[in-house]
């Protein structure tokens, strides 16, 4: 591997959950202060629990209609949130580093529409043949720009038309580690001198049947009432998804420093590989990650572990194998499985972990446990490992580092 | 110990060694090209559903690779693996089941189609809650559960890297109708940053089902002059109305230069540069001054190393919407001025259709074979030109010339504008 020319800083944060709107808002929920609760909707989506939007006035970030009516609320969400994220690093509105921002986004497929999809199954749709009356329900009750609300690249597209980041825009696919493969582009691109500036993010909604419906066939919900994830596996375990809009601006420290920008952390390492899942396979592919990234490990301070795990089984017991095996590394670990508050994101949720690293890592200082059987921080964490088992495939790691003070 | 080769700012070189095709003209990659050259069109009247109550009824589909029951996740995926084989065979590279280097894959959309969507609503009881409730409590019988493949956007990349043994965690990715190009970009990036030796980039589409005509057509998008199907198509003249939907899959091996050199390879040509550009003007439409392709372009040409004059021939995106190929003529004449007079220009869509998200791959290997058999492919259909758009389009018979560097350009929705400059093995 290459050596780097120079780091990664994270130097904008746009999240929105259920836990609220900011990073400041996340913190007083999740802070070393704080004593976690979650957001969880139980009833509308039952048998499913849902982890629902903090109420958002979308004109803030998006202010024309014609551009809110072209979008799906997964899209919103994402715009909301790069808005944040752009504002917060103080370039939100200055065209003279939008123009610059390259943007590495992670995505799914947009919303159906559910009372379409409902009429057409209830009138042609037992026959199962596709036919005329298929084809004249669809020309007469699709949306024309329906199918911009569901593109997978048309979270960047209307980034780009909505905030004018427009340096070039890619869009990674593939659950869980869509958000690892757009951090990982996004790093190595500043890292190799290819951008200075880059944007990254993702957004779920969870809020809708036809996500819960994708899910369901692959056997990943939690059913009945919200739990933590480490106390899943004993009801055979299962993802509460959860909405989600997270961003980060990355930066080359040259051009940090050369507008005054302060950094939250740097993102030093993204490693991800894809294990067969047999018995044992992913705890053990997400080992030899680790062992990449061990060297790095400052055995000083205490390593913060900000876990994706998801609460899909048996995925979830390779991950507590995993994570269990990091005291033979001579270190101590204190692990927050943050899916346990802010619900399971998808795409986004790698890279909210990452928000989340890069936060505490600016206060100094790490989160309360998330659940009872999570053990209190002890000193100052200097790195957070983000860990990201997908629900079906993929392992990656994530190292978050504190920038030294007076760096460079 | 030899010199490394390197670019023109001092970067590894990354080299195509390997190439494989499927479209509606055919399987594999000198098949496609003869019949390319040939001036045939892969283009008919849709024959896999009924197409009675729609505006279009005919597409560019792949049929020669049956799969029954078609659905577009089992369709792209069969196409992706048969046009992956042909390269890596060409490449000769790795062993079975081994291939050195990374999946990098540009796929459609997953989602559940219509017959899935009917069978698990007929599984359930009548009495049970109508639509999504009634969707989602079949979904929890597990009876369905082979139906994940075709929501999981991990499933077409982990199929192919299990085929062909490609290393590390597969990307999968989307930039629309740019995005065959993409692969290939991210591809060439990771070579010159010293990531990676090999890559596989594939780009696959095979969406032509009713819903998927049906989103384009409602965009205005596709054209409606069914009568003669192969006549439809016609990019670059003054009666075309739009492009054709089409499915294919195009792959490409890319390796360091080097590295390929050493063990003997054939180097088929370089990707001599890449560069992309997002709109901010619509969803569907290109800024009216063509700002951001000229953009792409120009980054392209600034990746490469390489003046607008040393363009000897364009492979174009030239979809045949009126808006595409008049944006991309505004904009290639802002980058290469009066040297675009010279440069003939085809576009393949004339005869494959627009492939969609495969369009980058499909038309990348064109360019290729371009440069290795110094034909260039017509554009057929050009009986009309249109004269607000004064180019050298190869019209309707291919042309013999001598070319060392292709540009080839793919746009896509959402303001994506991907160009690549692919030349000849250097001397």
């Amino acid at each position: 591997m290459p050596q780097p020319r120079t780091e990664a800083w994270i130097t904008g944060i746009g999240l929105v959950s259920s836990l609220g709107e900011g990073l400041e808002q996340h913190w007083q929920r999740l802070g070393s202060h704080a004593s976690p609760s979650v957001a969880v909707e139980e009833v509308r989506y039952a048998p499913y629990p849902v982890h629902p939007l903090v109420p958002l006035d979308f004109s803030k970030q998006i202010p024309k209609t014609s551009d809110q009516r072209q979008m799906e609320r997964w899209q919103r969400i994402g715009v909301y949130a790069a808005g944040l994220a752009l504002a917060d690093a103080g370039i939100l509105g200055k065209p003279e580093f939008l123009d610059n921002v390259d943007l590495a986004i992670a995505a799914g497929n947009g919303e159906r529409d559910l009372a379409l999809d409902t009429s057409i199954l209830e009138s042609a749709g037992r026959s199962g043949a596709p036919g005329a009356d298929l084809n004249r329900q669809l020309m007469a009750g699709l949306r024309p720009t329906l199918y911009l609300g569901q593109l997978s690249n048309l979270l960047a597209g209307n980034i780009s038309i909505v905030h004018k980041a427009t340096g070039s825009s890619r869009t990674f696919k593939g659950e869980e580690m869509a958000g690892v493969a757009a951090l990982e582009d996004a790093v190595k691109r500043i890292t190799s001198d290819q951008s200075d500036l880059m944007l990254a993010g993702a957004a779920l909604n969870a809020e809708r049947q036809d996500l819960l419906l994708n899910l369901e066939l692959g056997g990943a919900l939690l059913q009945g009432c919200y739990r933590p994830v480490w106390a899943r596996g004993k009801v055979g375990g299962g993802m509460v998804p959860g909405s989600i809009g997270v961003f980060l601006v990355l930066e080359s420290p040259r051009h940090a420093i050369a507008r005054g920008a302060r950094p939250y952390a740097r993102v030093s390492t993204i490693s991800a590989t894809r294990s067969h899942r047999a018995p044992g396979q992913a705890a053990s592919a997400a080992q030899e990650l680790f062992e990449a990234i061990a060297p790095s490990i400052d055995s000083v301070h205490p390593l913060g572990v900000l876990s994706g795990v998801s609460g899909v089984e048996p995925v979830t017991h390779e991950e507590a194998t995993f994570l269990d095996g990091l005291a033979r590394f001579d270190l101590h670990s204190v692990v927050r499985a943050y899916g346990s508050v802010l619900g399971h994101g998808v795409e986004a949720h790698f890279i909210s972990g990452i928000a989340l690293a890069a936060l505490a890592l600016s206060k100094g200082s790490f989160f309360a446990p998330f659940q009872g059987t999570e053990s209190e921080a002890i000193g100052e964490q200097r790195q957070v490992l983000v860990t990201a088992f997908g629900h079906w495939r993929g392992e990656a790691l994530g190292l978050v580092e504190a920038v030294a003070a007076g760096t460079p | 110990m030899i010199r490394p080769h390197r670019d023109h700012i001092g970067r590894p070189i990354a080299a195509v060694t390997g190439m494989g095709l499927v479209t509606s003209l055919g399987v594999g990659a000198a098949d496609n090209w003869s019949r390319l050259t040939a001036g045939q069109s892969g283009i008919r009247r849709i024959s896999r559903f009924p197409t009675e109550g729609l505006k279009t009824t005919i597409a560019g589909t792949v049929d020669a690779i049956p799969v029954a029951p078609y659905s577009a996740a089992d369709l792209a995926t069969a196409i992706a693996e048969a046009a992956g084989r042909e390269a890596i065979v060409q490449a000769g590279i790795g062993g079975i089941r081994q291939f050195p280097g990374r999946l990098i894959v540009a796929t459609p959309p997953s989602e559940l189609e219509w017959p899935q969507l009917c069978a698990l609503y007929a599984s359930e009881d009548v009495a049970a809650p109508p639509g999504y409730h009634r969707l989602l409590a079949a979904a929890r019988t597990r009876r369905f559960s082979e139906f994940a493949r075709h929501v999981r956007f991990a499933s077409i990349s982990d199929r192919l890297q299990e085929t062909f043994g490609t290393r590390g965690e597969p990307l999968s990715i989307c930039t629309a109708c740019a995005s065959g190009a993409t692969t290939i970009q991210l591809g060439t990036e990771a070579i010159r940053r010293g990531d990676l030796d090999a890559a596989l980039c594939i780009g696959v589409d095979a969406t032509v089902h009713p819903e998927g005509l049906v989103r384009f057509s409602l965009l205005s998008a596709l054209s409606t002059k069914n009568d003669v199907p192969e006549k439809a198509s016609k990019p670059f003249s003054k009666d075309r109305d739009g492009f054709v939907m089409a499915e294919g899959a195009g792959a490409v091996v890319i390796e360091d230069y080097d590295r390929a050199k050493a063990r003997g390879a054939r180097i088929l040509a370089v990707v001599r540069g890449c560069g992309e550009k997002a709109d901010h003007y619509h969803r569907t439409r290109s800024e009216p001054s063509g700002g951001a392709i000229i953009g792409a372009i120009s980054k392209t040409l600034n990746d490469a190393g390489l003046a607008p004059q040393e363009i000897d021939y364009i492979n174009a995106h030239g979809t045949s919407t009126p808006e595409n190929d008049k944006m991309e003529y505004v904009s290639l004449k802002a980058v290469l001025g009066e040297h675009l007079a010279k440069v003939p220009i085809s576009s393949n869509k004339s005869m494959v259709g627009h492939t969609l998200i495969a369009a980058g791959s499909v038309e990348a290997v064109f360019s290729v074979m371009t440069i290795n058999t110094g034909t260039l492919p017509p554009t057929i259909n050009y009986d009309n030109p249109d004269p607000d758009l004064p180019l050298d389009v190869v019209a309707n018979v291919k042309r013999d010339a001598s070319v060392t560097t292709v540009l080839s350009n793919s746009f896509g929705f959402g303001g994506q504008n991907v160009c690549l400059a692919m030349t000849a093995e250097p001397a």
